[in-house]
């Protein structure tokens, strides 16, 4: 066994994300929260804007839900486990830092995964049909694996104060989601709003979605899946070095 | 001896001020060296740069052969760590706790099930093994945490203040098993304020201070070698004069105490030897004769106190 290889790091990895899953994921309230908060959300448009179609909102309300459950608690691991300084036991044990970042993400990805399987289920409940289920399966896993890297990054500031952490959270995730096509649709974007919105992943998740379920996209779906993807190594690559830089100012 | 610590010129600068100073140091194998200064002297920044949880700013440290700068992953493999403070995962039971600690040194289920059953029995928690850690006391929590720091069977292991704060029965096991680790080869690395358990544990001891390293030595040796001028209590069955005593080779001084003669010399080797000869020449036997070396607490003190303002 080399401690150091890829492997044995990524199995290390998985202890870590099972550890995230035990201590921060299997809690009442941050289930309730990865249920409700989106429901919530897709209500009060579906309220208040009838005149768009249910699996227009469906396909934004799976793309709210992966998008705030796979963030919901990731940003917070770092500052909690270092206010408990069980992240310098965690640094003191033979996993590489990236491996450590890698299992967090690992939590938040299946986390993220198993709340949004749920809405998929309600979309279907509630009447729609699923047109392109691989594609659907594709995006919403690639676009896990993207919205862990970015929880991660919002955890880069090397502060242990949570608070602190989700403050900044929701200052970055609420607009994001203004302008990913969720609410309103990019057709109807004016120019400016377009330009912002390529630049979040999560208008090409929306997007993939209202494809499988609509057979109607804005971008073409290679596309989409290139930017998830593109997006996912830049967040991911990015996170792992930043956080490998930040880290000991933690300790 | 082989060193599985090596230090050299280790330093660490927090902003302006220098909180390791180019220190350097080895551990050998199989002993237990203390770590010692006062508060803020740059104990646990040093442990923390050897355990790689902050990197060096100069200066190389290797573990068991390993750079825990280039090779932290080979270095962490071969130790383990008691911090300071209790850092077990207290939403965890004592068993998940083992347990996770297994996988991340990358053991195989069934033995960690193994270790982890042994180390409980070893440190008396087995029968709170499903206990959440939150439920446990401060004392439990930290035998726990040694038998997490053990679960790897580390050939070098690093103690912050292990002791402090907790109650006798609790301080009493864990002196108890570092001695029995020890005995059965591991390597122990030592930091603490407690100069007794310096004093009773270590074979060598290092003193931090101001971030430099004032002294590295065993200690009944650190002790001695901090006064010149040294004490010898003697007593014997009859009278004897005094000026006598104070003519004695080596003898600077006599002073009666009691029954007894306090001698200061500068030579404890030649006095007692002309201690000796005195007592067989003027027939009178020693009754008693006792070395008084300073105390670690003292060494400690005049150590870390020397060219203070």
């Amino acid at each position: 066994m080399n401690p150091a290889g890829f492997f044995e790091q990524v199995r290390r990895a998985w202890a870590i994300a099972k550890k995230d899953i035990r201590i921060y994921y299997f809690k009442g309230p941050v289930l309730i929260f990865g249920v409700f908060m989106p429901v919530f959300l897709f209500l009060a448009f579906f309220m208040g804007s009838r005149q768009l179609p249910l699996s227009f909102l469906i396909s934004g309300l799976v793309g709210m839900t992966l998008f705030f459950t796979a963030t919901a608690v990731s940003p917070a691991i770092f500052p909690w486990e270092g206010s408990a300084k069980t992240l310098e036991r965690l640094a003191s044990c033979p996993i590489t830092i990236e491996a450590i970042v890698l299992g967090d993400m690992i939590a938040s990805i299946l986390f993220g995964i198993g709340i949004t399987v749920v809405t998929v289920i309600i979309g279907l409940l509630l009447g729609l049909s699923l047109l392109h289920g691989i594609t659907l399966l594709a995006a919403i896993f690639l676009a896990a694996c993207c919205f862990s890297a970015i929880g991660m990054l919002l955890a880069v500031p090397p502060t242990n104060v949570p608070s602190n952490i989700m403050m900044l959270s929701s200052l970055i995730k609420f607009p994001l989601v203004f302008i990913s096509g969720i609410f309103i649709p990019l057709e109807q974007m004016p120019a400016w709003g377009l330009a912002l919105s390529v630049c979040s992943p999560l208008t090409y998740f929306t997007d993939l979605v209202r494809y499988a379920f609509t057979d109607a996209h804005y971008f073409p779906v290679m596309i989409d899946i290139a930017a998830l993807a593109v997006f996912t190594v830049v967040f991911t690559v990015g996170t792992m070095y930043l956080h490998k830089r930040t880290m000991p100012r933690r300790m | 001896m082989t060193a599985v610590i090596h230090a050299s010129n280790l330093t660490k600068v927090f902003g302006n001020s220098t909180a390791v100073d180019h220190i350097s140091f080895d551990v050998r194998q199989g002993e237990i060296f203390g770590f010692l200064g006062p508060n803020g002297a740059g104990k646990t920044t040093t442990t923390r740069m050897l355990t790689g949880v902050i990197p060096l700013d100069a200066g190389t440290a290797t573990i068991l052969g390993h750079d825990i700068h280039s090779e932290p992953v080979l270095a962490k493999q071969g130790f383990g760590v008691v911090p300071e403070t209790s850092n077990a995962y207290t939403d965890l039971t004592a068993w998940q706790n083992l347990m996770l600690m297994g996988e991340l040194y990358g053991l195989e289920r069934t033995r960690a099930e193994h270790r982890s059953s042994e180390l409980l029995g070893m440190v008396g928690l087995l029968e709170r093994k499903d206990q959440k850690v939150q439920e446990y006391s401060k004392g439990m929590k930290q035998r726990l945490i040694l038998a997490m720091a053990l679960i790897h069977e580390p050939e070098l292991l690093f103690l912050d203040e292990p002791t402090s704060g907790l109650d006798v029965q609790s301080t009493q096991m864990i002196l108890s098993l570092l001695r029995d680790l020890n005995r059965q080869g591991t390597t122990i690395f030592l930091t603490t304020h407690n100069m007794e358990e310096a004093n009773r544990l270590c074979h060598r001891v290092g003193i931090i201070r101001g971030g430099k390293m004032v002294a590295i030595d065993a200690p009944e040796k650190l002790k001695t070698a901090i006064d010149r001028v040294h004490k010898i209590e003697v007593s014997f069955d009859r009278e004897v004069s005094g000026d006598a005593l104070a003519g004695l080779t080596g003898v600077t001084g006599a002073n009666r105490t009691g029954d007894k003669w306090q001698i200061t010399t500068q030579n404890k080797d030649a006095t007692i030897r002309s201690l000796v000869t005195f007592g067989q020449q003027n027939g009178a036997a020693i009754v008693t004769l006792n070395t008084l070396a300073p105390s670690l607490d003292e060494a400690f003190l005049r150590l870390t106190q020397e060219d203070k303002p």
